[in-house]
């Protein structure tokens, strides 16, 4: 992993803190909640949690801008809550409620939002990397200066649509940020045993594609990281490639035999590489902020939280005539000009 | 109040299981995030973790016990302030069912408003939408359905900007069978775009271009090759919709040659009619003429959902008329009659009508009038005119040439038998290409794909004549 970065960033805020910190425990305390649900048989099938993931989307989300787009995997609550969708919305999805974010129709890996630019959300292995690069396509046939954070995983990174993706998107110059969040398990199988090379970041050069390694338990240089490969792709010179290395607390998904790494190795990164804690002891070192402060965070965040899943419970589940609606979008009249809403 | 720790769930059909370990004892502190036991099933084990930080008062379940209830409480939390004399009040007084929460609500399946298709009370013949496709006296011209394509494309192109082409050779070398010919010259290399040979990777830019405002046509080679793309359209296009709660639509045209060439083998010789029709969230067009070429494309290009559009490639030369109209659209799910008779109902679509309108020539030699129907679109299907045709002729045929497992005839004939049983006078008999993969000899080729001459027989049989 990459040496942790200094304390302070020049460009880092007071508030800046506060806010990164805010945000990632938002993550954290929802995704424990969820669990909580999951072990209460509130929330079924599949269910992948993003502890220990937090200050990857939260370092990146603060390097974007107004309509810049994302969209990820299954492994998704984390994006949805930094991306600033309602925690109600996707906790009443978890739980398959009529107040879901897709109606209780899509489920833990199936959300979306038109209003935060949050493409998904998809459930097949490495099946969202093209979709990324098409909204980038979009963007760039529009003109309309947008960016899009393409996020997948160090198992991801070994399918070959990927590399089909690599290829276009630096063909055409594609404004797409590959967000490969290496948390070095492809499910049970270590990096070691399913990756030919170490570095996955380097997968890009034979395309064109710069890259680099990021310390993704430091939001801090996930910031710095991410507001170099935005200005690289506003800049229009396509594609570019962030490794992040992270590490995921909990299992694959709610059912994991965790036979697959030692707890040592668990407990070592809670105790040394948390990335809440690491900014916590940025705000009180740097007296930032007072344990009071904190405190008080903790407790609005609390809060948050546990009115999201009341929200969940109580959502109704959805009307059965649900069951028929959304399989296709209104037809267009025939013959009739057409109104672009692009 | 002291908080109880329950029993978790490692997934929804878990009810017991064995408190392998605990990790934490009596007094300890524990904070949120941590482990604080071990849970096994007969497929995995879990680490439990704690949600809310406190002092552990009691544990109620000591470790190694087996056939532990899902919900029971297995240990008490103090929070701050509390000793384990407050206990009392929660998990001893009551016994561990009334503990229990009760999950979530029953989840027995409640009938679906909309029941699979039945035989109606009544069961007259419905009154299908036989509206002519173009008014009388409309001026027509003659074109190759190459032609057609082609123009429906331009058409929609100068119509919405946001509407552009890409796949392989569909620019520079004017598409490979010369579909996209002009289109580079007219609209230029933005929206005329030749893509490197990775179906799999431009049909999912194509879906995330559609997500993100754009209307793309997607060219496929030919369809055998769109199977290396078949996730993207449909695990990505056709279910998004409905994963988005009707959020996320995918405007998209997949289109290309479909079904057996002449003489290219089994690789590249295979009708997906029946693949994509089986798909809810698709809406599946497979033209034979010219003018439904035309009408149907433009049609699939202003649609606000993906349609996979199946072309043949010995098709692409026929040439048929097509009415000369500012703006000439087919609307899907309207089938259409190409001959009319009382005696038996031929039902085909795409290169099958080849088939079932020659039978219908011969047939009619021998004083057999045969009705024929072009489905024109799979998904939507004109059950209607089917079914008010058989009603009248009280038999059918149908003919495709893709294999005969789960054949679009299968389905129709399913259709036949559940809306109109009573009105048959013999069993639906179903003409499909052979179920063999396609050989390469030309004699073999042709002993594979339906013939005329088997159409013919089967119309005779079901009329017994």
């Amino acid at each position: 992993m990459a040496a942790r970065k200094a304390a302070e960033k020049p460009n880092v805020s007071a508030d800046d803190l506060k806010q990164f910190y805010r945000d990632m425990l938002l993550i954290r305390r929802f995704e424990e909640k969820a669990g909580q649900l999951y072990g209460m048989g509130l929330i079924g099938g599949f269910c992948h949690l993003y502890i220990g993931q937090e200050a990857v989307v939260v370092g990146l989300e603060s390097a974007a801008e107004e309509g810049d787009k994302r969209i990820t995997t299954y492994r998704d609550h984390g994006h949805m809550l930094a991306c600033g969708m309602n925690p109600d919305g996707v906790m009443a999805e978890l739980t398959g409620r009529e107040g879901g974010y897709s109606k209780g129709k899509g489920g833990s890996m199936h959300m979306f939002s038109r209003e935060k630019h949050f493409y998904g959300g998809h459930g097949i292995v490495g099946a969202n990397v093209p979709l990324g690069a098409g909204l980038a396509f979009a963007d760039k046939y529009l003109e309309n200066d947008r960016v899009t954070f393409t996020y997948f995983g160090d198992g991801a990174a070994n399918q070959g649509q990927v590399y089909e993706t690599f290829n276009m998107a630096s063909l055409w110059k594609l404004p797409v940020i590959f967000v490969i969040e290496n948390n070095q398990y492809a499910m049970g199988t270590s990096q070691k045993r399913s990756t030919s090379t170490e570095d996955i970041y380097t997968r890009g050069a034979p395309f064109g594609i710069p890259g680099e390694l990021v310390d993704g338990m430091d939001v801090l240089a996930v910031k710095e990281a991410g507001e170099k490969a935005v200005a690289h792709c506003r800049e229009g010179k396509g594609p570019y490639i962030l490794e992040v290395k992270t590490y995921r607390y909990r299992g694959h998904s709610m059912s994991d035999p965790a036979k697959y790494r030692t707890r040592e190795e668990v407990q070592k990164m809670r105790d040394e590489k948390d990335p809440i804690e690491h900014v916590r002891d940025l705000l009180i070192s740097g007296k930032h902020a007072s344990e009071d402060d904190l405190k008080a965070i903790d407790k609005e965040i609390k809060e948050i939280v546990n009115a999201s899943a009341e929200f969940a419970k109580e959502s109704p589940e959805p009307d059965p005539s649900e069951l028929w609606t959304d399989i296709y979008a209104d037809d267009i009249p025939q013959g009739a000009a057409v109104e672009e809403d692009a | 109040m002291p908080t109880e720790i329950l029993m978790p769930a490692l997934s929804p059909t878990m009810e017991e299981g064995t408190l392998a370990k605990w990790l934490v004892k009596e007094g300890d502190t524990v904070s949120s995030g941590d482990i604080l036991a071990e849970i096994e099933t007969d497929k995995a084990t879990m680490e439990f973790e704690a949600v809310d930080e406190g002092v552990i008062g009691k544990i109620i379940v000591a470790e190694g016990t087996e056939g532990v209830k899902v919900n029971q409480p297995i240990a008490v939390l103090l929070e701050e302030g509390e000793s384990a004399d407050d206990i009392g009040e929660t998990s001893e007084a009551r016994g561990p069912d009334e503990a229990k929460e009760e999950p979530a609500e029953e989840t027995s399946a409640k009938a679906p408003e909309k029941a699979p298709a039945k035989a109606k009370e009544d069961d007259a013949p419905p009154k299908p939408d036989q509206t002519p496709d173009w008014p009388e006296g409309t001026e027509m011209k003659t074109q190759t359905v190459r032609e057609a394509l082609r123009d429906a494309m331009a058409e929609e192109m100068r119509d919405n900007p946001n509407v552009f082409v890409m796949g392989e050779e569909v620019a520079e070398y004017q598409g490979a069978y010369k579909v996209t010919q002009g289109l580079l010259d007219e609209f230029g290399a933005k929206r005329v775009i030749d893509t490197p040979i990775t179906e799999h990777g431009f049909a999912g830019i194509g879906v995330g271009a559609a997500f993100g405002g754009l209307r793309p046509i997607v060219e496929f080679m030919t369809f055998n090759f769109a199977m290396q793309a078949i996730d993207q359209i449909i695990n990505s296009a056709a279910k998004t919709l409905y994963m988005s709660g009707g959020q996320m639509g995918c405007p998209i045209v997949f289109r290309g040659p479909n079904g057996a060439a002449a003489r290219v083998g089994a690789q590249h010789s295979q009708d997906y009619a029946a693949w994509y029709a089986h798909i809810p969230g698709l809406k599946v067009v497979q033209p034979y003429s010219a003018a439904d070429a035309k009408g149907l494309l433009k049609s699939a290009i202003r649609d606000p959902n993906p349609v996979i559009f199946l072309e043949n490639e010995i098709l692409y030369g026929r040439t048929f008329e097509v009415p000369v109209l500012d703006d000439f659209t087919v609307p899907f799910g309207k089938a259409k009659i190409w001959r009319e008779g009382s005696d038996v109902t031929l039902v085909s679509f795409g290169i099958g009508m080849q088939y079932a309108l020659q039978a219908a020539d011969r047939l009619a030699e021998d004083g057999i009038e045969a009705e024929v129907i072009d489905l024109r679109t799979l998904r939507p299907i004109d059950y209607d005119t089917v079914l008010a045709s058989v009603m009248k002729t009280n038999r059918c045929v149908t003919v495709e040439e893709g294999f005969p497992v789960g054949a679009i005839g299968n389905h129709i004939s399913a259709t036949i038998m559940q809306r109109a049983f009573d009105y048959l006078d013999a069993p639906v008999i179903n003409c499909t290409g052979k179920d063999v993969p396609m050989p390469y000899a030309a004699n073999l080729e042709k002993l594979a794909l339906v013939t005329t001459d088997e159409v013919v027989e089967a119309a005779r049989q079901v009329t017994y004549r």
